[in-house]
């Protein structure tokens, strides 16, 4: 099975967000990056099939030329080749982006022939547009299924489980198609000592695409305001615990 | 015309749907003579339609077909599509539900419009052409100011981000019956079953207290005493993403921008130091307890009330004290 795997580096912010001055971005100066979540765990699904099932994993990112960090990551748990698109350091709409990685996907799919499977993570961490992986399987025409928590691929076709509000759904697609996961469908493993000596040397494509923005346009970016508590020390150690278990009672808790 | 997507199970509309009708509303008040119309799609779609009386909805297109008996996502979107085509309103919104948000990208996709998800307020843009929005990023944890420029607007509405609320002027809306066209792609990815969950154990989700338990828990086995308390109080546990990805609990259990949003009365945060992609959360609960070594703890500063020390020695004198005062 030939796996394509789509990531998208942003930062590791923590305890609370800090803006630039001018609004346009987080102030990254002292954060390192990531990836979300959900996209780890697309590496890592990749990663299994491929060891069941034989084939190789392929990680592509639009993003700054830092991304090779998050390129080399997915490299050192068993993705065998990465492709970076320069996003010349701008963040780019849904539109733009799933344009920039379309094309890119032809191009490699014209040369090395088809991605029998294009996983995605259910959303970026950062902009969260829950978009980028449906315009790319329509624009390829591929069938798609979102929010997967378990994915098995069996006689050309993959089964997929997704959670709602009632039960899980289960869905069932021919592949070639497209899938986005969500954490929690498998637990990633960490890169091994090998894996990261051959991640660093392991050659990196890097690809100028077309920016053709689209919308929407961010104006500026804000920090929601948030009544910061003082929270009532109710005491110290396990001396605390009659105090608690009075705001226990208070709350309708604990019956008192 | 703003043409609303309108979810539903047996039959009733969901909340979710409400609110972004109660959206709609703003904005089409905003701009003098703009109706209503709303999108109801599959088994349950005409019942739902009448529960739209209050919403000032001109007219609900009921959407029936004999393939559309479970969700499909493409189907849906080329049902909206059908209805977008020869109504041709001025902005389609759905609520910011997986439905809704996935509907919507299938319309942009197919229709090269661009799609602003998760907004939180919308309003026509100060220079006249196009819409000023307000939408999530990092899941609530920021907010970006956009601007939405398209022959027609593709929003989705942030789930509880306005209350929802009735119409000035209600009505009874007019039903239009819409069997649309459908490809043997709009069905290739579709619901084919469903696996029930295991009944008994307290949801996470509907649990009036959970007892969150981070890093400082330490262990698997600490979550021993995590436990005992939230059996003792009838409530659930919960964990953040150090925890999960320690493979310490399952990930069903994750509080978080990539795990679940939970609205407890109380919820005990032991040893989690509050990043605010756990807090996005959490924030809906109506207290939060903190048990932390360290006072410094950011979680501190959403804490109503606060414990300082070793987890492991106050959560289980917490314990014993509630088997105390209960005389258990
Ligand atoms: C895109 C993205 C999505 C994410 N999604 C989620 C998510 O859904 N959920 C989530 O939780 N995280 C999420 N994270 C991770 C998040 O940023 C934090 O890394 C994580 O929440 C930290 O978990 P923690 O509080 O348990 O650990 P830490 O931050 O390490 O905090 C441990 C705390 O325990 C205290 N402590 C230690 N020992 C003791 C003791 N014996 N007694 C009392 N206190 C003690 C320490 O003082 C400290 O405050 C996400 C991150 C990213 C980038
Ligand atoms: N800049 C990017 N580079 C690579 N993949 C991306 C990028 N942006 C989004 N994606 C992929 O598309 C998914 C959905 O993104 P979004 O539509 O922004 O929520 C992400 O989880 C990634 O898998």
């Amino acid at each position: 099975m030939e796996i394509l795997v789509c990531v998208k580096r942003v930062p590791a912010t923590g305890g609370q967000i800090n803006l630039t001055a001018d609004e346009q971005d987080i102030d990254t100066r002292f954060l390192g990056f990531t990836v979300s979540p959900h996209e780890e765990c697309a590496v890592e699904e990749a990663v299994r099939l491929v060891e069941a099932h034989g084939g190789s994993v392929t990680v592509m990112t639009l993003g700054p030329a830092e991304a090779e960090e998050q390129l080399r990551e997915a490299m050192a748990i068993g993705a065998g080749k990465a492709v970076l698109l320069d996003s010349g350091g701008r963040d780019w709409d849904p539109l733009a982006t799933a344009a920039a990685l379309t094309a890119a996907i032809r191009g490699r799919e014209a040369a090395d022939g088809p991605f029998d499977l294009i996983l995605f993570g259910n959303e970026s961490a950062d902009s969260g547009g829950f978009q980028v992986g449906i315009r790319i399987a329509v624009a390829l025409d591929r069938p798609c299924v979102i929010g997967v928590k378990a994915l098995e691929v069996a006689d050309g076709n993959v089964r997929a489980q997704r959670d709602a509000a009632a039960a899980r759904e289960v869905y069932e697609l021919p592949l070639p198609a497209v899938v986005a996961v969500k954490e929690g469908i498998n637990l990633p493993r960490y890169p091994s000592v090998p894996g990261r000596l051959r991640a660093k040397r392991a050659p990196l494509d890097v690809l100028t695409p077309d920016d053709v923005t689209g919308g929407p346009t961010k104006v500026r970016l804000e920090v929601p305001v948030r009544v910061a508590t003082t929270a009532e020390v109710l005491g110290e150690g396990p001396a605390a615990a009659p105090r608690v278990v009075e705001v226990l009672q208070q709350l309708g808790l604990v019956s008192s | 015309m703003i043409l609303v997507l309108v979810e539903h199970t047996a039959g009733r509309p969901e909340r979710t749907s409400l609110e972004a009708l109660t959206v709609a509303r703003g904005l089409a008040a905003a701009t003098a003579g703009t109706a209503i119309e709303a999108v109801l799609i599959g088994p349950g779609a005409g019942d739902a339609a009448g529960w739209l009386a209050p919403q000032g909805v001109a007219t609900a297109h009921v959407v029936e077909h004999p393939e559309l008996t479970d969700y499909a996502p493409a189907a849906w979107a080329t049902a909206l599509a059908e209805v977008m085509a020869t109504r041709r309103p001025s902005a389609v919104i759905a609520a910011g539900t997986d439905r809704g948000n996935e509907v919507l990208a299938y319309v942009g996709a197919r229709t090269g419009l661009p799609l602003a998800t998760n907004c939180l307020a919308v309003a026509p843009g100060s220079t006249g052409n196009g819409l000023s929005l307000r939408r999530q990023r990092w899941a609530g944890s920021l907010i970006e100011h956009a601007e939405l420029a398209a022959a027609t607007a593709l929003l989705t509405i942030a789930p509880h981000a306005v209350a929802e609320e009735h119409a000035d002027e209600p009505g009874a809306p007019s039903v239009a019956s819409v069997t649309p066209t459908l490809a043997s792609s709009d069905l290739a990815s579709r619901v084919v079953g469903r696996i029930e969950p295991d009944a008994g154990t307290v949801s996470l989700s509907d649990a009036r207290v959970v007892v969150g338990g981070g890093r400082g828990v330490g262990s698997a086995e600490g979550f021993a005493e995590l436990e005992e308390l939230a059996g003792l109080l009838g409530g659930a546990v919960g964990v953040s993403r150090v925890v999960t990805s320690a493979g310490w609990r399952p990930h069903a259990e994750q509080v978080g921008q990539t795990g679940l949003r939970i609205a407890p009365d109380l919820y005990i945060a032991c040893g989690i130091s509050g990043a605010i992609q756990h807090i996005v959360g959490c924030q809906a609960a109506k207290a939060i307890l903190a048990i932390n070594k360290d006072p410094e703890a950011p979680i501190m500063q959403r804490a109503r009330y606060a414990v300082i020390g070793d987890l492991h020695q106050v959560v289980p004198a917490i314990s014993a004290e509630v088997r105390r005062v209960s005389g258990g």
